[in-house]
């Protein structure tokens, strides 16, 4: 008997030291990633997962620096040519070694017409192998910001891909299925251990990371997404959570004066706005009328001088976020302080100018807006509906789950959408430019988000022009000609700037906070 | 002569054991009066709400998160303060229970007239019939309500074509609230049925000819209709608390047609941040109108009971 009781003891005391010794961190979001392929689906929440778990040449850190990764060294060549010297000794997590043609065969797979990455290698023309260790990349032009974009190039692993059958991605969100939407080998901090999809993703460390003094001391992380805002917040106060982001912005005073819990807040580099199919000769909503009143540019100035920006920043965003009239937000290059002031509110005048383009009475058009994915994305868009009733147009309001969301405005469904929200996050305007502002198409994969099909020659003309300048001075002063004619013509929506909230127990030691509110695992320390 | 029997038939009623024992119950009569009050209140709400908060145009962004009047920062128009969009609570309240009620009702009678039916044929039928119906009732039983009307709003809101959804979402709420209850009904009225049909005057009927279903509407019905109401009281209260479950859920009635069930989630963000008014107030509504109307199906339960007169 006095064994058993001894044994017990030993074992509770064991138990007691494993538990001890575990470092689980719980954090939660407001919605589920939209899938692991690292080429699709180009969404910051679920692109900072995939960099928990696959890495990039050149790696960008949560102060934005560019740090080494898979490649230790780069330098151009000639204007067209970049040199990367690769790291030797990667393994990836199925301990296949990582070489120079899982380099070459990424930025394939990345350039795939069903990709939703493009962006970061749409410059380059052709990847050399210099010898094993070393690679060159040629690109289309001089692109005097190539590190940058590769910061956003995940790299697979070749003879995995091929393996599993899954060596191009496929886009799409809701029931994707792919392999490689599914399973995850990378070469990251972190390795998957289990998923499923809106419920539960848990990760853990990759026990043979080249990086051998990592700075998180997690053994296991645990992220599921919470829909509900006060629900969320009640999961964190209760423990049952480490972690959680957003933090609802009318719960930040309250979380600032609990004990134990501690909000971190900053700008996020993202602008809100909305956007209008331009290219439909009849709009969604007025079948059989042969009318897209959106391809007047009277009625989206309209929209614009009806919403009131400054009602929505004091009541909804609860005086935290940044109206503004610009696409891209402070801290991105290529921002202007003069386009970010807003044209001013007039119902007024947008009744006038509603009844000039022929549509006295107003109209009725669905707005599709996300409900779980941008800092009170669906409180905004229920806050707009009135102001947009009274200078006569009826929205209907489709609020939906972010996956389903960005299906139906994105390319998969055909843009099916008249008037959306959407927001985009970008380090340099020509991001903004090359995926929002420019004709769908106009170079291959640009307009990629443009869901409702803006497109002004002009504007394509200079955005072709800012990839190639390499003087930042003459490069800002195209920016600012491009987003002057974009805001000229009310080509979107701007809204503003959400602000960034997070908040942890005091059972974290530290998670940095990264102002494109990507939760970076690598950092996270817990106590 | 059938004028003539209405006074009659108030007088009947007055004199009755079951209004003797509604005026005995003070309990009964606040019961009564407080649902009256609702209901009254629900089904002119459109008219005499203060604001009325279905047309958009009429709502201030800016007069949003206004707590109610008699708190610092209040506003006179806005008695009970208004929610985050700028609309006033008190007439929220008002438009939501009328949208609740009406599921309410509507469920409970549909409901009703399935049970009472299956019951009937179930009961008078007898065989096989009785059996597959009781055996269905009974896997039904095994059954949670709140997991039947789940599931039936999940399958009609993937069948349903999603413009369509606001449109059509009512009456889904209300038919698999409805499918979820009858149970109580058939097993009531089979038991009663039971019971009436060996009784000489449906013996008399059956030998004149009278076909079944002429038997089971007209002579039976009539005679099992008190353990019904009884059901159906309490049965409202329920249906009307499965309603606000499922809008509390997020998968109740659209969004643009705000029931209590609504009303509280919306609210209930707003709960931790000191805004309590927006989920407080419809929860009280909604404890009181079960409350009363759960009082008045214990009352009316014990008036119909013969052992306890």
């Amino acid at each position: 008997m006095r064994k058993i009781m001894t044994a017990t003891a030993v074992a509770v005391a064991l138990a007691a030291y494993g538990m001890a010794e575990a470092k689980t961190f719980r954090f939660s979001s407001s919605g589920d990633i939209n899938g692991l392929d690292p080429h699709v689906n180009n969404e910051a929440p679920t692109n900072a997962m995939k960099n928990n778990l696959y890495e990039t040449l050149i790696f960008r850190d949560y102060q934005l620096k560019l740090l080494p990764a898979l490649a230790t060294e780069w330098r151009q060549v000639d204007p067209t040519t970049w040199r990367f010297t690769l790291r030797q000794g990667v393994k990836f997590h199925d301990g296949t070694p990582f070489t120079a043609d899982d380099v070459i065969f990424s930025v394939k797979r990345n350039q795939h017409e069903q990709g939703g990455m493009r962006t970061a290698t749409l410059t380059i023309k052709e990847v050399r192998k210099v010898d094993d260790k070393t690679i060159d990349m040629v690109t289309e032009g001089p692109n005097p910001i190539l590190d940058q974009d590769l910061s956003a190039l995940f790299i697979m692993s070749k003879p995995w891909s091929e393996k599993n059958n899954t060596a191009t991605p496929v886009r799409g969100i809701v029931g994707n299925e792919s392999y490689a939407n599914t399973h995850v080998n990378g070469t990251g901090p972190f390795k998957l251990l289990d998923r499923v999809p809106d419920t539960r993703t848990v990760l853990v460390p990759n026990e043979n990371w080249w990086n051998k003094q990592p700075q998180h001391n997690l053994t296991r992380v645990e992220f599921r997404p919470i829909a509900n805002a006060a629900t969320r917040v009640a999961a964190l106060l209760s423990g049952e959570v480490d972690m959680m982001y957003p933090v609802p912005l009318q719960d930040i005073p309250r979380l600032e004066r609990t004990a134990g819990v501690k909000v971190l807040q900053g700008p996020e580099l993202r602008v809100v706005f909305l956007g209008m199919d331009q290219w439909r000769d009849e709009l969604l909503d007025m079948p059989g009328s042969g009318k897209n009143p959106f391809k007047d540019k009277r009625v989206r100035e309209a929209f614009y001088k009806a919403i009131d920006a400054e009602a929505i920043k004091r009541v909804v965003m609860r005086n935290v976020s940044i109206p503004t009239g610009e696409m891209v937000g402070r801290g991105a290059t290529g921002y202007s302080k003069e386009l970010e002031s807003r044209y001013p509110f007039d119902p007024d005048g947008a009744k006038k100018l509603l009844a000039d383009a022929g549509y006295p009475g107003g109209f009725t058009v669905t707005l599709d807006c996300p409900n779980d994915r941008y800092v009170n994305d669906e409180a905004t868009c229920q806050a707009i509906v009135p102001m947009l009733a009274r200078v006569g147009v009826t929205v209907k309001l489709n609020a939906q789950t972010k996956s389903k969301h960005f299906d139906k405005i994105g390319t998969r469904s055909g843009n099916n959408t008249s008037f959306y929200m959407l927001g985009w996050g970008t380090y340099d305007a020509y991001d903004m430019l090359y995926n929002i502002v420019m004709t769908v198409n106009a170079t291959p994969g640009a307009g990629s988000n443009n869901s409702g099909r803006y497109s002004n020659a002009k504007v394509d003309e200079l955005t072709k022009l800012i990839r190639v300048e390499t003087d930042q001075e003459k490069r800002n002063k195209l920016i600012y000609d491009a987003m002057k004619i974009h805001k000229e013509d009310f080509g979107h929506i701007p809204l503003h700037q959400p602000p960034l909230a997070w908040a942890t127990r005091d059972t974290v030691a530290s998670v940095p906070q990264s102002p494109n509110d990507y939760v970076m695992l690598r950092y996270v320390k817990m106590k | 002569m059938a004028v003539a029997s209405v006074p009659g038939a108030v007088r009947r009623f007055v004199d009755s054991d079951v209004f003797y024992s509604f005026r005995r119950s003070k309990v009964t009569m606040a019961a009564a009066a407080v649902t009256f009050v609702i209901v009254i209140c629900s089904v002119l709400a459109p008219w005499i709400v203060p604001h009325n908060t279905y047309d958009v145009r009429s709502l201030n962004l800016l007069d949003a998160f206004t707590p109610p009047v008699w708190i610092e920062g209040g506003k006179p128009q806005y008695l009970l303060g208004t929610d985050d969009q700028g609309r006033d609570v008190f007439s929220t309240i008002m438009l939501g229970a009328r949208v609740s009620l009406l599921v309410g009702f509507c469920a409970t009678l549909f409901a009703m007239t399935i049970g009472v039916f299956l019951g009937l044929v179930s009961g008078y039928i007898g065989g096989t019939t009785d059996a597959v119906i009781m055996r269905v009732a009974d896997v039904k039983l095994s059954f949670p309500a709140i997991l039947i009307a789940l599931l039936i709003d999940g399958v009609a809101r993937g069948i349903i074509p999603r413009d369509m959804h606001d449109d059509l979402a009512l009456y889904v709420v209300i038919f698999s609230i409805g499918i979820s209850n009858w149970v109580a009904y058939a097993r009531t009225v089979r038991g009663s049925t039971l019971v009436e049909k060996n009784k000489e005057y449906v013996q008399a009927a059956r030998i004149i000819g009278l076909h079944p279903l002429t038997i089971m509407i007209r002579h039976v019905l009539p005679n099992v209709m008190g353990p019904v109401l009884v059901i159906g009281t309490l049965g409202l209260a329920g249906a009307i608390l499965a309603e606000a479950t499922l809008s509390f859920l997020g998968v109740g009635v659209p969004g643009t047609q705000p029931s209590l069930g609504t009303l509280i989630r919306v609210g209930n963000n707003f709960l931790f941040s000191g805004e309590w008014w927006m989920t407080i107030f419809p929860g009280v509504m909604l404890v009181i109108l079960v409350l009363a109307v759960n009082l008045l199906g214990d009352w009316l339960r014990d008036a119909l009971n013969p052992k306890l007169r």
